[in-house]
C-alpha cells in the first residue's frame, strides 16, 4: 500500500484554474445518461407495492391475482429474500445494520412507515405494472404509530421493535425501547464549568426531517442472466457499496453483480443506500427479462430517507467577559424506522468549533414510524449547530459581545483537544472568522425590520477506501478511471487536473471517467467531502506511480542512468548536463514505445485515505421580516469557508453556493407534514419547499486556503460545511431583526408570525 | 388496448410513435422517441425539468397528453445546438460552471432560451422570476443566473 | 381512454352529451393531468377543446372583453390591452404557476376546477365577471362568484362546459389588483388571496367597488362589507384598515398544511389592505 502524501507548496499550473469540466457538453446536450435514460430491449417496468399505514403487523400477503393479469412477468415479496443476521456496514458517514435493509427494502413482520415496500412486479408496462399491484392483497393488522421523538422516547409509546433495548445503558435495561442507543462524548466536569459562569443560557429546539431534495429521482435498471451473473445501471453516490448491499440481501458473490454508476442527478447522501436495487435484480431473476425500476417523486418522499427530525437541548455557562466555561447539549434524533440517525455525528460537530474544557453530549437515537433516515449534507450537524449556533449568539448578545469576536475567544485552533476524542491538526476556523469581520457584508448599514446574523459550522471529513488507474494511451493521452462517483461537484475535472498538474502536461490530455465495479477494486462512496481528498490524492500516488515508470523507459530509450531522467514540464528531461546529455522525450514518443519497452505504462492506487482535514466555515446573512405576514426574505448572504486547496475554484463556489442554499431552504419552508394518521401530506415538490431562483440573492463566496498538511495539494473536503450554518445564521439574523428567537424549524410564515404575536402580547 | 398513432415534428424532425391515451408527451418523448433529455423530476409539472417549446411556448412536457402533440412543433435540448456548435447559453453554462449533476440543465436551457428569445435584455430579478419554474439543488441558481445573463450580453452583440 | 379534439363547440357539446358523465374537458391540462395521474380523475373521454376557434379569443365589444375560457394565462399576459384595463385579472393569471404552467393552463380551467385556493377566481369576481356556459339546453351566463359551489364543485350541469369569461365595461378611474400571500415567491397554492376593483370619481371618491377573497372559506367569496368600508370614501389608511378588518371577519378558514386558520384571518386582511392601496393607485392611472 502506498504511504499517504504530506503537503508541498509548489507553483502551479492548473490546480487553482477554472477549465471546462469532461461531462459539461454531455450535460448541456441531453446527451448525458441518468438514471432513467438507460435502457435495454425485452426490458419490464418493475413498481413497488407501499405501505399505506404508518405501523402495521403484516398478516398475510397474496399476489396470486397479480401473476394472473396479463403483462405480468414477476412478483416479489418477503418470502423471496433470505433473513439476514444482525451485521454493521458503513455507508458514507452512517451504519448501518443488514438486517435491517433487507427489512426497509421489504417489510417482512411488519410495515413501520407509510411508503414501506411489501412487494414488487415487474411488468410489460408501466400502466400494467400499476393494475398488477392493485391486485395484491395484503391483510394489516394496524397498529398505534409514534411519530415524534419525544414521544418516541416515553416509556409506554408504541413499539417499533419488541426486542430492541436502548445500547450504552448500563445496566442494560429490562425494557424494550424506541431508544436504540444512547451515547455521550464529554470531557472536564460541566457542573463545576458552570459553577463558573456568570451567565448560563438554556434553551430547547425542534427541527422536522427534511429531505435531500435531489431532482433526480432513484432510477436503476437490472439484467439477471441464467448463468447467476447480474448487471446493475442505478443513480448511485457508490456503485461499490450498492454491489456489496445487493450481494449481501441476495446472497449473491459481490464479483457476480456489475454496478455501472449512471451519470447522478443529485444525491447529497441520499443516495448511499440501496432501495429498488436488489428489487430489480430478484425481478430480472425471476422473469429473465432485464428490469427498469424508476421511484415516482412520491415514492421518493415516501420511502426513501430524509434527515432525522429531532429535539434538541443546548446549554452554555460563560463568564462575563466571554469565556465559554461550560456546555452541554442533549440530542434527540429520529432515526425513522430502522436505528442509525447520525447522532454520533451531530455530538461530535455540535462544539468543535470551540476550544472548551467542559462538555457533555448525551446523543439518543430513536425510532420512529417515519423512512429510515438516511444521510443529507454533514448529516446530524446542522441541527446541533441550529441550537448551539443560536445559543451562542444569544450569548453574545446578552454579554454585549460582537457575535465574531464572541466566537474569537473560544475558538478552536491547531492543537485544541477535541472533546470526542482527537486534537485538532492545522485548521482555518480563525482565519474565516477573521475573513468575515473583514467582508464589507459585515459592516454594510441595514434598514428597518432587517437583520443580521453569523453562524459558523465544522465538519471533520473522511478519507476512506479509495482507488484509481491511471493509463497511458498509444497516442500519448491519459484515460483516469476513478473508484469515486462524481456526483456532480465536478470531482472528476478536479482528478485530471491534479494528474495534469502531476505530468506537466494539459488538462484536456487527461481523461477522467468513472468505471464499472469490475474495473476497479472496492472504493468507498462519494460522501464526507471526501472525494476531492481522498481520490485526489490516490490519483496523484497513480500519476508519480507513471512518472516513475516513465522514467524507467526513457532510461531505457536513451540508454542512460535513471537518476539522469527527469520529469519536468511535461517530458522526460536531462537532470543536469553535467550528468548526461540526451533528447528529451515527450508522452506521445514514449508511449509510442511502450510495447517495446515493457508494455503499456499505468498507474494505480488502492489506498484507504488518512489525514482528511476538517472543514470550517462562518457564514453571513442579511434578513427582512415582513411583520404582518411573517414573511422572511434572504436579502444578503455571504460564505466563507477554509477548504484548503480549490482546485478547481468555480466548482468549490459551487459546493459552497449549493450547500448554503440547501440550508437556507431548510431554515424557512422545508418539512415532512404527517397527519395524525401518520400519512406523509406533502410527498411532492409543491408542498414540500425547496427555494426556487426568486427566493434567494447572490451567494457571495470567500474561498480560505490553510493547506491540510495531509494532501498533497493541501485539498480539505468542502461539500458538507456550508449546509451547516444557514439555519441558525438566518435563525440569529431575524432576531436581530424583529427581537424574536426561533426556536423550531422551520420559520416558516406561520410560525414567525405566531413568535412575533406572541411576543407582542407577551410585553404588553 | 389499441394505442394511439401519433405524427409530429420534434426539432424540426418529422416522426411518429403509438402510445396509450393517458401517456403523457414527457413519457413520449423519452420511452417512445427514445429523446431522453428532457428528463423528470416530478411528473407534476413542479420541478420543470420536463420543460419543452410547444409551438413556440415554454411548457411543462409531463402536463400534456402526447396525443396532443398532433401536427404541433416541439422542441428539445437535443435540437438546441446545431451539430458540434453549442447555443451561446449552453456555452455559458459550461464557462460560468452553471451546472453540478446537470438534471435540470436541459430544462432551465430550454426556459432560459424562451426567455431571452422573448425579452434578449433581461434584468437579474426578471431571469429569476422566469425561471422559479425550473428547480435546481445543486447549484443555489447563483452561477445559473450569472450564466444566463452573460449569454444574453453575447447575443445581443455586447 | 378516449381523445378527441372537436373542432366546434357543437362537437364538444355532442361528445359530452355523449358520455354520460364520464367525460372530462381538456383546456390546458395542468390540474386534470395532476388528477389522472394520481387517480382522482379516471374518464373514460377527454374532450379537447383547444381547437375550438371562440374558446381561444380573446376580442373587445363597446369596451366589454370577452375572453375565451381556454385561452392560455400566458396568452392573456401578453395582451398588453387586456393587461391595461384589467391589471387585477392579470395579476391572477400571473400566479397560476410557472411560466410553463402558465404557458397552457386557463382562466376557465382554473374556474371549472373550483380549488378554493385558485388563483384566478377571486380578480374575476371582483371585476363583476360572467361564466358564460354553453350546453345540452343552450347557454346561459352566471356571475363567477356563483358559479364554484364548493371544493372541486360549480354548478355545470352534465354536459356543460365553460365557453368564455365576460367582464363588464371598464370606467374611467378604475383599477384592480389581486395579491396572495405564499411561503416562497412563486410557485405555490395561495394560502389566502384578496382581489379590489374599485372605481373613482372625478373628486377621487371611491363610487364603485367589489372585494374577493381566495383560499380563506370553501370557495372564493364576494365580501360586501369589504367592498363597503371603501365606496363613499376616498380610501386613504384608516379605510384600508377598515377593509383589512372587514376581510378578516369574513374569512371562514380551515387549518392545513399550507396553513392555520388564525393566520389565513390575520394575513387575509394584510393582503385586501395591500391589494387595496395597488388598486387605488391603478385606478389613478386609469383613463
Amino acid at each position: 500500500m502506498a504511504a499517504m502524501l504530506k503537503y508541498e507548496k509548489k507553483d502551479l499550473k492548473i490546480v487553482g484554474t477554472r477549465p471546462p469540466r469532461p461531462d459539461g457538453v454531455d450535460k448541456v446536450t441531453g446527451r448525458a445518461r441518468f438514471g432513467a435514460d438507460y435502457n435495454l430491449p425485452g426490458q419490464l417496468i418493475g413498481k413497488v407495492l407501499r405501505s399505506p399505514h404508518a405501523h402495521a403487523r403484516i398478516k398475510s400477503i397474496d399476489a396470486s391475482a397479480a401473476l394472473t393479469l396479463a403483462g405480468v412477468k414477476a412478483v416479489v415479496t418477503r418470502d423471496d429474500f433470505a433473513e439476514m443476521p444482525d451485521e454493521m456496514a458503513a455507508v458514507g458517514e452512517l451504519m448501518i445494520n443488514f438486517r435491517d435493509v433487507t427489512r426497509n427494502m421489504m417489510a417482512r413482520e411488519k410495515v413501520l412507515y407509510d411508503g414501506h415496500p411489501l412487494a414488487a412486479v415487474a411488468a410489460v408496462s408501466e400502466s400494467v405494472a400499476r393494475a398488477a399491484l392493485a391486485l395484491i392483497e395484503v391483510e394489516y393488522e394496524i397498529l398505534p404509530h409514534v411519530i415524534d421523538v419525544v414521544e418516541a422516547m416515553r416509556p409506554g409509546a408504541p413499539l417499533l421493535n419488541e426486542n430492541q433495548y436502548t445500547a450504552g445503558v448500563k445496566p442494560k435495561p429490562d425494557h424494550p425501547s424506541n431508544v436504540a442507543k444512547r451515547l455521550e462524548f464529554g470531557c472536564g466536569d460541566v457542573a463545576a464549568g458552570f459553577k463558573q459562569a456568570d451567565v448560563i443560557i438554556a434553551r430547547e429546539f425542534n427541527t422536522k426531517p427534511v429531505h435531500q431534495g435531489y431532482i433526480e429521482p432513484q432510477a436503476c435498471l437490472a439484467s439477471y442472466s441464467a448463468d447467476g451473473q447480474a448487471e446493475l445501471w442505478t443513480s448511485t453516490q457508490g456503485h461499490f457499496v450498492f454491489r456489496a448491499q445487493c450481494a449481501k440481501v441476495l446472497q449473491m458473490d459481490v464479483s457476480k453483480i456489475r454496478v455501472t454508476p449512471t451519470e447522478i442527478g443529485g444525491g447529497f447522501g441520499g443516495k448511499n443506500n440501496i432501495y429498488n436495487e436488489a428489487l430489480a435484480i430478484a425481478l430480472s431473476r425471476k422473469s429473465n427479462h432485464p428490469v427498469k425500476m424508476v421511484m415516482t417523486r412520491e415514492e421518493v418522499f415516501r420511502g426513501t430517507g430524509p434527515t432525522p427530525g429531532a429535539n434538541v437541548k443546548v446549554k452554555i455557562g460563560c463568564t462575563k467577559d466571554g469565556k465559554i466555561t461550560a456546555a452541554e447539549a442533549e440530542l434527540n434524533f429520529q432515526a425513522g424506522a430502522f436505528p442509525g440517525s447520525p447522532v454520533n455525528q451531530a455530538s461530535m460537530c455540535a462544539f468543535t468549533r470551540y476550544d472548551l474544557a467542559n462538555v457533555r453530549v448525551v446523543g439518543n437515537d430513536v425510532v420512529v414510524n417515519r423512512p429510515k433516515v438516511a444521510a443529507y449534507r454533514a448529516p446530524g450537524a446542522p441541527i446541533a449547530v441550529f441550537g448551539v449556533e443560536s445559543v451562542i449568539d444569544e450569548m453574545a448578545k446578552k454579554l454585549g459581545i460582537d457575535p465574531i469576536e464572541f466566537r474569537l475567544k473560544n475558538a478552536a485552533k491547531e492543537g485544541t483537544q477535541t472533546y470526542y476524542g482527537p486534537k485538532l491538526g492545522s485548521i482555518g476556523y480563525i482565519q474565516t472568522l477573521e475573513a468575515a469581520r473583514a467582508h464589507p457584508h459585515y459592516s454594510a448599514p441595514l434598514g428597518p425590520n432587517q437583520g443580521r446574523g453569523v453562524a459558523t459550522g465544522f465538519w471533520f471529513n473522511i478519507g476512506n477506501e479509495t482507488t484509481c488507474s491511471l493509463n497511458l494511451q498509444e497516442d500519448g493521452t491519459l484515460t483516469l478511471n476513478l473508484g469515486t462517483v462524481d456526483v456532480a461537484g465536478g470531482s472528476r475535472a478536479a482528478m485530471a487536473m491534479m494528474v495534469a498538474e502531476e505530468l506537466g502536461i494539459e488538462f484536456e490530455r487527461v481523461r477522467p471517467f468513472v468505471g464499472d465495479t469490475s474495473t476497479l477494486g472496492f472504493n468507498f462512496l462519494t460522501a464526507g467531502s471526501r472525494s476531492t481528498f481522498a481520490s485526489g490524492m490516490a490519483c496523484v500516488i497513480a500519476a508519480r506511480q507513471v512518472i516513475e515508470i516513465l522514467r524507467q523507459r526513457v532510461a531505457k530509450i536513451r540508454e542512460v542512468p535513471l537518476e539522469a531522467v527527469a520529469w519536468k514540464d511535461g517530458r522526460a528531461q536531462p537532470v543536469d548536463a553535467s550528468v548526461a546529455q540526451f533528447a528529451p522525450m515527450s508522452l506521445p514518443e514514449i508511449a509510442r514505445m511502450a510495447g517495446k519497452t515493457g508494455g503499456t505504462v499505468a498507474g494505480h492506487a488502492e489506498i484507504n485515505a488518512q489525514g482528511a482535514g476538517p472543514g470550517f466555515g462562518t457564514h453571513i446573512v442579511d434578513v427582512e421580516v415582513d411583520r404582518q405576514t411573517g414573511s422572511v426574505k434572504i436579502l444578503r448572504y455571504t460564505v466563507v469557508q477554509d477548504v484548503g486547496k480549490a482546485i478547481h475554484p468555480a466548482y468549490v463556489e459551487g459546493q459552497l453556493q449549493g450547500g448554503a442554499v440547501q440550508g437556507i431552504g431548510w431554515a424557512l419552508n422545508e418539512e415532512y407534514v404527517y397527519g395524525d394518521d401518520g400519512v406523509l401530506q406533502n410527498p411532492g415538490f409543491l408542498d414540500y419547499r425547496i427555494p426556487v431562483a426568486s427566493d434567494l440573492p447572490r451567494i457571495d463566496t470567500v474561498i480560505v486556503e490553510v493547506p491540510n498538511p495531509n494532501h498533497p495539494y493541501g485539498v480539505r473536503g468542502c461539500g458538507e460545511v456550508p449546509i451547516i450554518s444557514p439555519m441558525a445564521a438566518i435563525a440569529n439574523a431575524i432576531e436581530n431583526a424583529i427581537g424574536v428567537r426561533l426556536l423550531q424549524q422551520p420559520f416558516s410564515p406561520p410560525r414567525v408570525l405566531k413568535a412575533i404575536t406572541d411576543a407582542a402580547a407577551a410585553t404588553r | 388496448m389499441s394505442r394511439n398513432h401519433v405524427s409530429t415534428t420534434v426539432n424540426g424532425d418529422q416522426v411518429e410513435f403509438l402510445c396509450e391515451t393517458e401517456q403523457t408527451l414527457l413519457e413520449a418523448l423519452r420511452d417512445e422517441l427514445r429523446l431522453t433529455g428532457t428528463k423528470e423530476g416530478c411528473g407534476t409539472g413542479d420541478c420543470g425539468a420536463c420543460s419543452v417549446m410547444v409551438d413556440g411556448r415554454l411548457v411543462c412536457s409531463c402536463l400534456m397528453l402526447a396525443v396532443e402533440a398532433k401536427g404541433k412543433s416541439i422542441e428539445t435540448i437535443e435540437g438546441m445546438a446545431e451539430g458540434e456548435a453549442l447555443h451561446p447559453l449552453q456555452r455559458k453554462f459550461i464557462e460560468h460552471a452553471a451546472l453540478q449533476c446537470g438534471i435540470c440543465t436541459p430544462g432551465i436551457l430550454i426556459a432560459a432560451r424562451a426567455l431571452l428569445d422573448r425579452n434578449p435584455d433581461p434584468s437579474e430579478a426578471e431571469v429569476r422570476l422566469w425561471l422559479a419554474g425550473n428547480l435546481c439543488r445543486c447549484t443555489g441558481y447563483h452561477k445559473i443566473v450569472d450564466a444566463v445573463l452573460d449569454a444574453a450580453r453575447e447575443m445581443r452583440g455586447g | 381512454m378516449r381523445y378527441e379534439a372537436p373542432k366546434t363547440l357543437e362537437q364538444a357539446l355532442a361528445l359530452l352529451a355523449g358520455a354520460n358523465g364520464k367525460a372530462r374537458v381538456l383546456a390546458g391540462g395542468t390540474d386534470l393531468l395532476i388528477q389522472m395521474r394520481s387517480g382522482r380523475a379516471d374518464p373514460e373521454l377527454v374532450v379537447d377543446i383547444k381547437a375550438i376557434a371562440e374558446m381561444r379569443s380573446i376580442a373587445v365589444d363597446a369596451g366589454s372583453y370577452r375572453v375565451g375560457a381556454a385561452l392560455s394565462c400566458m396568452e392573456l399576459i401578453e395582451n398588453d390591452a387586456f393587461a391595461s384595463t384589467w391589471p387585477g385579472i392579470v395579476d391572477g393569471a400571473k400566479y397560476i404557476g410557472s411560466i410553463q404552467v402558465k404557458g397552457r393552463a386557463t382562466l376557465g380551467g382554473n374556474l371549472c376546477n373550483a380549488s378554493p385556493a385558485a388563483d384566478g377566481v377571486p380578480a374575476l369576481i371582483a371585476a363583476g365577471a360572467l361564466a358564460c356556459i354553453a350546453g345540452p339546453q343552450g347557454r346561459r351566463e352566471v356571475p363567477v362568484e356563483e358559479f364554484v359551489t364548493g371544493p372541486g364543485k360549480t354548478l355545470l350541469a352534465p354536459g356543460e362546459l365553460v365557453v368564455s369569461l365576460l367582464l363588464p365595461r371598464r370606467a374611467p378611474h378604475s383599477g384592480d389588483a389581486y395579491l396572495r400571500f405564499t411561503p416562497r415567491t412563486e410557485m405555490d397554492i395561495a394560502v389566502v388571496g384578496a382581489a379590489v376593483n374599485l372605481t373613482l370619481d372625478d373628486r377621487g371618491i371611491c363610487s364603485h367597488a367589489r372585494v374577493s377573497l381566495g383560499a380563506v372559506a370553501a370557495r372564493a367569496l364576494l365580501v360586501p362589507e369589504a367592498a363597503a368600508a371603501l365606496i363613499g370614501t376616498k380610501v386613504d389608511a384608516a379605510v384600508l384598515a377598515r377593509l383589512s378588518a372587514a376581510a378578516s371577519a369574513a374569512c371562514r378558514p380551515i387549518d392545513d398544511k399550507r396553513g392555520t386558520k388564525e393566520f389565513r384571518i390575520k394575513v387575509a386582511g394584510v393582503m385586501a389592505e395591500r391589494s387595496g392601496k395597488i388598486a387605488l393607485e391603478r385606478a389613478g392611472r386609469y383613463d
